[in-house]
């Protein structure tokens, strides 16, 4: 398209007439319309609204959000914050909406991993490799993920007590009360480093930005790692070690009933992941593999023609237009994965939904609680369906 | 059981709860109080349905044919039989812990007879009037007889397994604190995964109300590998629920319990009932209806007390029937004449 042909008056908008109050007039009727439709939706919200408040009255449940700030007297397994007992409801959700969040951040992140290694591996040319990736996704995505939750959840339990816990290794114990792993405890020094290493991404990212910038103009490429090791290691060491090097290992040991110190990854937890990233890679694989194959053979033998090596053909040529078949469905398996964790009551993980019943019905206020369970879905997918669109529109192909 | 069923029944009653409330009440002129009149909804369905366990021996729990047994499912026909003559017109709806409030309120279920504990929150704010204590009960703890715990202070550093939505979890937790024991709770809402995460050691302990202990206990392979430690450690008073507001239907309801607990207190009994009609003591007249019309007081028939216990029987023979098979002792629920807490109104 050539603008400079447009004559600049034809983009002038037609003089405004004057709204003619009759029937005939289009945008008259327009608005009539509008008004009549918002307010009749208005209006039945406002007597479904009013009605229930009416009701609660009448039937002497609570209503309101007041019941946030009492205290919730829940015992709670797991929690990323520190919780106990006697604080509040609002903390026992928040408490449960990052259970829910661990769960489903971990879970993507694994489960397109192994749903890529076995999309790939469905397309092998090795003939054991594809039947296995094959039959792999039947199995998985023909069982009811529920059922899958509780076969994993039970194999667990069954694991031997902790006194003869599985013991591989120094400090490695594996029981029906999960899994015990060392860990260093937790000081200041390494908070510095963890910031430094998100801050080094972030500069690696930006060089990199700059270095490819730089090649478009002189054809000369420049490698990045050297330094993205120095920003994202070599950065959090220095400062680790500026900060004392605090290294004190806090070992798993069989104190009472159960191990004391180190990381433990329950069982609870543990099935859940298990169960959502198993099943969900069922279906990523499919996807990869979808994606892969909507590439033209021409596609890759154009490429190899151009003499690129084979990791620059798939990731210079067909990565990029697989993606974007990819994206898309991919984007609801990853909702899928977080509405799919709140399973977890089944198995006993304290996520958002196991604490919101609880609370809901300690209180009684089911509507407020299932409000509550909504508003947090709704806001995680909305921003995983955000994140993935503008992801999508970042790999779009630019036409020009 | 279907896996399913919590979660379906608990998403269909907050969904029949949410309508229920967004519509405008049914006879909001002729019950200004704002109940709806359950016992007339009751007739005009021709059944009563009763909110129950989940399976509880002792309390609740479908037998081989399918038939729901036990000294809470005896509730349901006694109140029942009081009101159609008829201890079958009855459905029974299972409910777990968390979502039996939600099918009271939404009128899934009309009355609840399934070991809830009396307290003061739910009785003010949960949109439900308790109506009567048919078990004096307190929490307590079972753990595997192996693992050599003989008391519950015992207990620091180890793994509960509790039911969520109950008084148990709060009771814990208090307890907890009071005696500075830390716990590791496992939360799970269907008794059955709960309880298998008990066997299966995932806990070392699983506490629940006393007579839930013992009911479990009986149910295992071999109930004397379990043991129930000695400490109680709250009051947990189970009682009759009905919607709130619904005084009639709570009289009723009230009024069963205190007849089965008069009819043990003069000696009427299930095998009895016709003979002690000619009984000469004016209060066994009124108690079966001869005299003073109580019946009709109550909205019901003057020969309710004859069909409620030849339909069950007095509170002992319910008890002695489905509660000392567990190994339950009266105890607390004795009659008072014995030295216990369960006591009648007089009927006059
Ligand atoms: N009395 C306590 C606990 C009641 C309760 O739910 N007890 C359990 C264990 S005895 C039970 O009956 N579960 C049966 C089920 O979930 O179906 C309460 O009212 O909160």
């Amino acid at each position: 398209m050539s603008d400079s042909t447009i004559d600049p008056r034809s983009l002038r908008t037609p003089p405004r007439r004057p709204l003619r109050l009759s029937w005939s007039d289009e945008r008259v009727r327009g608005i009539v319309w509008q008004v009549l439709v918002v307010g009749l939706v208005g209006s039945i919200v406002w007597w479904l609204w009013s009605n229930t408040v009416h009701n609660l009255e009448v039937r002497r449940i609570a209503t309101g959000f007041g019941f946030l700030t009492r205290e919730a007297g829940l015992p709670i397994a797991e929690h990323v914050i520190d919780y106990s007992p006697t604080d509040t409801y609002f903390r026992a959700l928040m408490v449960g909406l990052l259970n829910t969040l661990k769960v489903a951040i971990v879970g993507i992140i694994l489960a397109t991993i192994l749903g890529t290694l076995i999309g790939i591996a469905r397309l092998s040319k090795n003939w054991l490799l594809a039947k296995l990736a094959a039959v792999y996704v039947e199995v998985i995505r023909d069982l009811p993920l529920l059922l899958q939750l509780l076969f994993w959840y039970a194999i667990l339990q069954g694991l031997p007590g902790p006194r003869q816990a599985i013991h591989p290794m120094e400090g490695v114990f594996l029981s029906n009360r999960g899994l015990k792993l060392p860990w260093i405890e937790w000081q200041d020094g390494h908070s510095y480093a963890l910031l430094m290493l998100i801050l080094g991404a972030v500069a690696t990212w930006l060089y990199r930005r700059q270095a490819l910038a730089r090649q478009m103009r002189d054809g000369r490429p420049r490698p990045v790692w050297p330094v993205g090791l120095g920003l994202t290691l070599g950065l959090p060491l220095v400062v680790w070690a500026a900060a004392g090097a605090p290294w004190t290992v806090d070992w798993p040991a069989l104190r009472g009933f159960n191990f004391q110190g180190g990381l433990n990854v329950s069982p609870e937890y543990f099935a859940l992941l298990l169960g959502l990233v198993l099943y969900t890679a069922g279906f990523i694989a499919e996807i990869v593999r979808a994606g892969i194959q909507a590439v033209a053979l021409g596609q890759w033998e154009a490429a190899q023609a151009l003499g690129l090596r084979s990791g620059q053909v798939l990731k210079l040529i067909v990565l990029p237009q697989a993606l974007r078949v990819i994206i898309p469905p991919m984007t609801s398996q990853y909702l899928n994965i977080t509405k799919n964790s709140s399973l977890a009551v089944a198995i006993g993980y304290q996520d958002i939904v196991s604490i919101a019943n609880t609370t809901l019905n300690q209180t009684g206020q089911a509507i407020e609680g299932i409000a509550i369970i909504m508003l947090v879905y709704l806001t995680i997918s909305l921003s995983i369906s955000l994140f993935m669109n503008w992801y999508n529109a970042r790999i779009a192909l630019v036409e020009r | 059981m279907q896996p399913f069923g919590p979660s379906l029944t608990r998403a269909l009653s907050i969904a029949a709860l949410g309508i229920g409330l967004a519509l405008p009440l049914a006879a909001k002129a002729q019950a200004p109080a704002g109940a709806a009149n359950t016992l007339d909804a009751v007739r005009a369905r021709g059944s009563l349905i009763c909110g129950v366990n989940t399976g509880l021996a002792g309390f609740a729990q479908p037998d081989s044919q399918g038939v729901w047994r036990g000294f809470d499912a005896d509730y349901c026909r006694a109140v029942a039989a009081a009101i159609f003559g008829d201890p079958n017109k009855v459905r029974f709806v299972p409910t777990t812990a968390q979502v039996r409030f939600t099918a009271l309120q939404s009128g899934e279920v009309d009355m609840l007879a399934r070991n809830t504990t009396w307290t003061l929150s739910r009785d003010t704010s949960l949109g439900l009037d308790f109506t009567a204590t048919n078990f004096y009960d307190g929490q307590g703890f079972m753990v595997k007889a192996s693992a050599g715990v003989k008391s519950a202070k015992e207990l620091e550093g180890a793994t509960i397994c509790v039911q969520p939505g109950t008084t148990t979890e709060q009771n814990l937790t208090d307890w907890a604190r009071a005696n500075r024991i830390r716990f590791t709770p496992v939360v799970i809402e269907r008794l059955e995964e709960l309880l298998s995460a008990y066997v299966s050691g995932r806990c070392d302990a699983y506490t629940t109300d006393v007579s839930g202990l013992a009911a479990t206990r009986s149910a295992q392979q071999r109930p004397a590998d379990h043991l129930i430690l000695p400490d109680i450690i709250s009051k947990e008073p189970l009682a009759l629920g009905v919607r709130q507001g619904d005084a009639r239907f709570a009289d009723i309801t009230r009024w069963v319990h205190f007849l089965l607990l008069s009819a043990e207190e003069f000696g009427i009994t299930q095998a009895n009932v016709d003979q002690m009609a000619n009984d000469p003591r004016p209060e066994v007249q009124r108690i079966l209806g001869k005299n003073g019309g109580l019946g009709e007081m109550l909205g019901l028939q003057n020969g309710w007390a004859v069909n409620v216990l030849k339909a069950v029987g007095n509170y002992g023979e319910l008890f002695q029937r489905h509660l000392v098979p567990l190994g339950i002792q009266r105890g607390p629920n004795a009659l008072w004449t014995q030295g216990g807490l369960q006591f009648s109104p007089p009927f006059r």
